[in-house]
């Protein structure tokens, strides 16, 4: 060997805790989810942790569960986009991503919205593209549940390149303004299946050029959307095996598309619990998946499988014998258990064989933390996911809002250093440069 | 009819537009918005429409919110080609990064160009638009209601974080879109972010600003014009059931302070002069003070709402000027006692409607 290849790079990004019940708010510690000093505190962390970014996720409709408003887990956020502007003020180089509905929104106007953060934040703005197009959600807007599942990511497509053309718009050069050449901008017009516009865009070309996207969504034409269109990918296989069956399917469809393998990051969401010893971190990483799966919780959770009411059950008692009926409509705005008769019979087999009541199967069976064990063994886990080519990095989940992430960037985040696998300070001033993404092409 | 709560001089209340064509930065923005915090001012506004070239207006307002801590903050957000549950939830964000300094300026996109930018509806008479614009801000105050203050609970023994009877669907049918709801986003800090209809566009913004604005803004060349048209705002609010104490009224002048200190152009007694763009007052700061004095002092308005010709040179002669000299004749505040907009404003936390629903049984 001549030379040493340098360490592959591991990309970070912090999930804010989210509305489900991995987010533990019966916890002392834990603040709000909706004041602007919640989201500060987490976003300067991340910041000092030098991660890529900080990511919000979305929801338009609250949850429900047998026709009323779902009451377990947190429940309210604030407006992603928003908050990334106002968090810009109060970091320098930390990306800032929100997950914004393709489905819900005019390309127009998002495509303004995202281009006015990357340049409130100099280059910092990422859109995490999410499909949803069920009736439900479709309530809240002017055109009801007007999409077919099966459009949904031709939509989100065509949206994407149409965000894209929009941004192309101006020139890359004009008159001199007060802070530099800005352009000119130049007619646009789009004709396609979803959408038909015309017109001038009102906001020069982002500094990042485009807006990184990223893609969350695991169904075929999700992943083939991805490789076609994203820069990331947010995914929910957090498995060494998975993580590697899902990176090599994705970063095989790009060749298709003339990218280089590189030209996309797969980032897993993962959750993490740390200890001074391997046995500390499993007792806590207990403790967490106790304080995660309330009794309530655990009959919520067999309910969302089962598709019926089952508040008559006992949690610390057995499972139920009936089946589970796979046509409910219990459960609204949240991912569908895929085939739930297997997964309930899963769950017998566990419970039977291992004497579990209802509550201790659903611990068991549900929230299972990612990566659990000392700094070092939790930073050597990392590396190998992603020197093997099973991640890109991760979006890591923090249980606990606000300081969820304290610890990981104190005690992790140096060991990763010291492998020569992540950053000792940012590099380039852009989300794009933290990614180690090329320069968007401009068309047009 | 005379109204009591609406007679007689409250504190004068001074707004300005921080508006900076070419500006795609946020550094002029904060120092515009910190000068006018700096001048005890109620609020800034940015204006926006999709067919002006600039940046998202709520989204620059985000931005300097926690560069700022006391002035109100209000960005222009069309209600035409927007989804309004989009809308109430930005503008509430808005209200939660700002601690309770929100407002919005409601209007509508009446082109056919901006129509073109959507594809989605042809463009339409702006009474049309105003009509549905009133919808907006019913539906957006029916949206912020929809969580009660207290919903959230935490209650560790039952396993719930809310209770969910204090969450609301509120099943708003318009003309052109309906909204089940609740919201996503909790009650903002305020309660209702404070709500601004330029009352001066139509009929029908008149309207609006009757049943929705906690300001309106209106366009008067003297202050018997300017008089006139409050008088009949708070009529026609308390005829509707509102407490027309609970209206400002602002009068929008665009100005010029260009011309150092020699005196306001003549001919026009010193008043604003009409333009396409509204009365412009064209002078010194000293004189736009002696303006604003006097038209308080005739109880014709609750403030004014100013708009540079020039960005910055209007802002700081302005502020330096003609606030510093109000301030020192004992006519504008120095400091700000409270902390919202609402408070600036002299303006009640909105009782949450759907709380005093659950409190009867019937
Ligand atoms: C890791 C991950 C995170 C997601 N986050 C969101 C979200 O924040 N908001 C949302 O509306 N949908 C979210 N989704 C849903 C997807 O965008 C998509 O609508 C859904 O997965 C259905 O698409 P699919 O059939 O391709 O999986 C997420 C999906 C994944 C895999």
């Amino acid at each position: 060997m001549t030379h040493r290849p340098r360490t592959k790079q591991i990309h970070l990004a912090a999930h804010f805790p989210g509305v489900n019940n991995t987010t533990v708010w019966a916890d002392p510690r834990s603040r709000s989810q909706i004041d602007f000093s919640s989201f500060e505190h987490l976003a300067r962390t991340a910041e000092r942790g030098l991660f890529d970014f900080f990511f919000l996720a979305e929801g338009l409709r609250l949850r429900e569960h047998k026709g009323r408003i779902h009451d377990l887990d947190v429940v309210g956020r604030p407006e992603s986009l928003t908050v990334l502007s106002a968090l810009a003020a109060v970091t320098d180089r930390l990306g800032l991503a929100a997950t914004v509905n393709a489905t819900f929104n005019e390309p127009y106007e998002l495509a303004r919205r995202l281009a006015s953060l990357d340049h409130l934040s100099g280059g910092r703005a990422a859109w995490n593209v999410v499909t949803s197009s069920d009736a439900f959600t479709g309530e809240n807007f002017r055109r009801g549940g007007f999409l077919d599942r099966a459009d949904r990511y031709t939509r989100a497509a065509e949206f994407v390149a149409t965000a894209r053309e929009l941004w192309d718009s101006w020139t890359p050069d004009g008159p001199d303004g007060p802070d530099g050449s800005v352009g000119e901008p130049r007619p646009f017009a789009h004709h396609g299946q979803h959408f038909d516009i015309a017109g001038e865009f009102g906001v020069p070309r982002p500094p990042q050029g485009h807006p990184v996207v990223i893609q969350a969504g695991d169904s075929p034409e999700g992943r083939e959307f991805a490789a076609s269109a994203a820069d990331v990918v947010f995914t929910r296989h957090g498995t060494l095996e998975a993580g590697r069956a899902f990176y090599a399917d994705v970063k095989g469809r790009l060749a298709a598309y003339g990218r280089e393998p590189d030209d996309l990051k797969i980032m897993p969401g993962v959750t993490f619990v740390l200890g001074d010893t391997a046995a500390e971190a499993q007792e806590r990483a207990i403790e967490i998946r106790r304080q995660q799966v309330s009794p309530q919780n655990a009959i919520l959770a067999l309910e969302q499988v089962w598709g019926v009411d089952l508040s008559a059950y006992d949690p610390d008692g057995p499972l139920p014998d009936i089946d589970p009926d796979p046509d409910s409509t219990l459960v609204q705005g949240r991912v569908k258990v895929g085939d739930p008769r297997a997964v309930a019979e899963q769950w017998r087999a566990l419970s039977r064989a291992k004497g579990l009541s209802i509550h201790q199967t659903v611990i068991e069976t549900t929230s299972r933390q990612s990566f659990i064990g000392t700094p070092a063994a939790v930073a050597e886990q990392f590396d190998e996911f992603v020197r093997t080519d099973a991640a890109d990095g991760f979006i890591l989940v923090p249980h606990l809002t606000p300081g969820g992430l304290d610890e990981f960037v104190e005690r992790v985040v140096p060991l990763l250093q010291e492998r020569g696998a992540f950053r000792t300070e940012y590099e380039g001033a852009t989300l794009r440069s933290h990614l180690g993404l090329p320069e968007p092409v401009r068309k047009g | 009819m005379t109204t009591p709560a609406a007679t007689g001089r409250g504190p004068l209340h001074l707004a300005a537009a921080i508006d900076q064509p070419g500006a795609y930065d946020a550094a002029p923005y904060t120092e515009s918005a910190r000068l006018a915090e700096h001048g005890a001012l109620d609020f800034v506004t940015l204006g926006d429409s999709f067919a002006r070239q600039g940046l998202d207006a709520l989204a620059v307002l985000a931005r300097i919110a926690p560069a700022t801590g006391r002035v109100g903050l209000v960005p222009t957000v069309t209600t035409t080609h927007t989804e309004p549950f989009h809308v109430q939830a930005a503008v509430a964000t808005l209200d939660w990064v700002s601690h309770g300094r929100a407002g919005w300026a409601v209007e509508v996109s009446a082109t056919e160009a901006e129509a073109k930018l959507f594809g989605r509806r042809r463009a339409a008479p702006r009474e049309a638009l105003w009509r549905e614009a009133g919808e907006v801000a019913e539906v957006a105050r029916r949206l912020w209601d929809s969580w009660e203050d207290d919903a959230e609970i935490r209650d560790v023994a039952t396993g719930r974080f809310i209770d969910r009877d204090k969450l609301h669907y509120v099943d708003f049918e318009g003309r052109s879109f309906s909204v089940r709801g609740p919201s996503i986003v909790p009650r903002p800090p305020q309660g209702h972010p404070v709500v601004v209809v330029d009352a001066t566009t139509g009929g029908h913004a008149r309207e609006t600003a009757v049943r929705h604005a906690d300001v309106a803004l209106v366009r008067a060349a003297s202050p018997a014009q300017a008089g006139a048209a409050r008088a009949d705002l708070h009529r026609r609010a308390a005829e509707l059931g509102r407490d027309p104490g609970q209206l400002r009224v602002l009068a929008a002048l665009v100005v010029d302070l260009g011309g150092g200190e020699q005196a306001a152009r003549p001919g026009h007694g010193g008043g604003p002069l009409p333009t396409a763009e509204g009365p412009l007052y064209r002078g010194g700061p000293v004189d736009l003070a002696d303006l604003i004095a006097g038209w308080h002092a005739a109880d014709a308005v609750d403030g004014f709402h100013l708009t540079p010709v020039e960005p910055r040179r209007d802002l700081e002669r302005l502020v330096n000027g003609t606030v510093s000299l109000l301030q020192h004749r004992g006519l504008f505040r120095t400091f700000y006692p409270g902390a919202t907009l609402r408070e600036h404003l002299g303006l009640a936390r909105p009782a949450n409607r759907y709380a005093a629903l659950a409190g009867d049984p019937t």
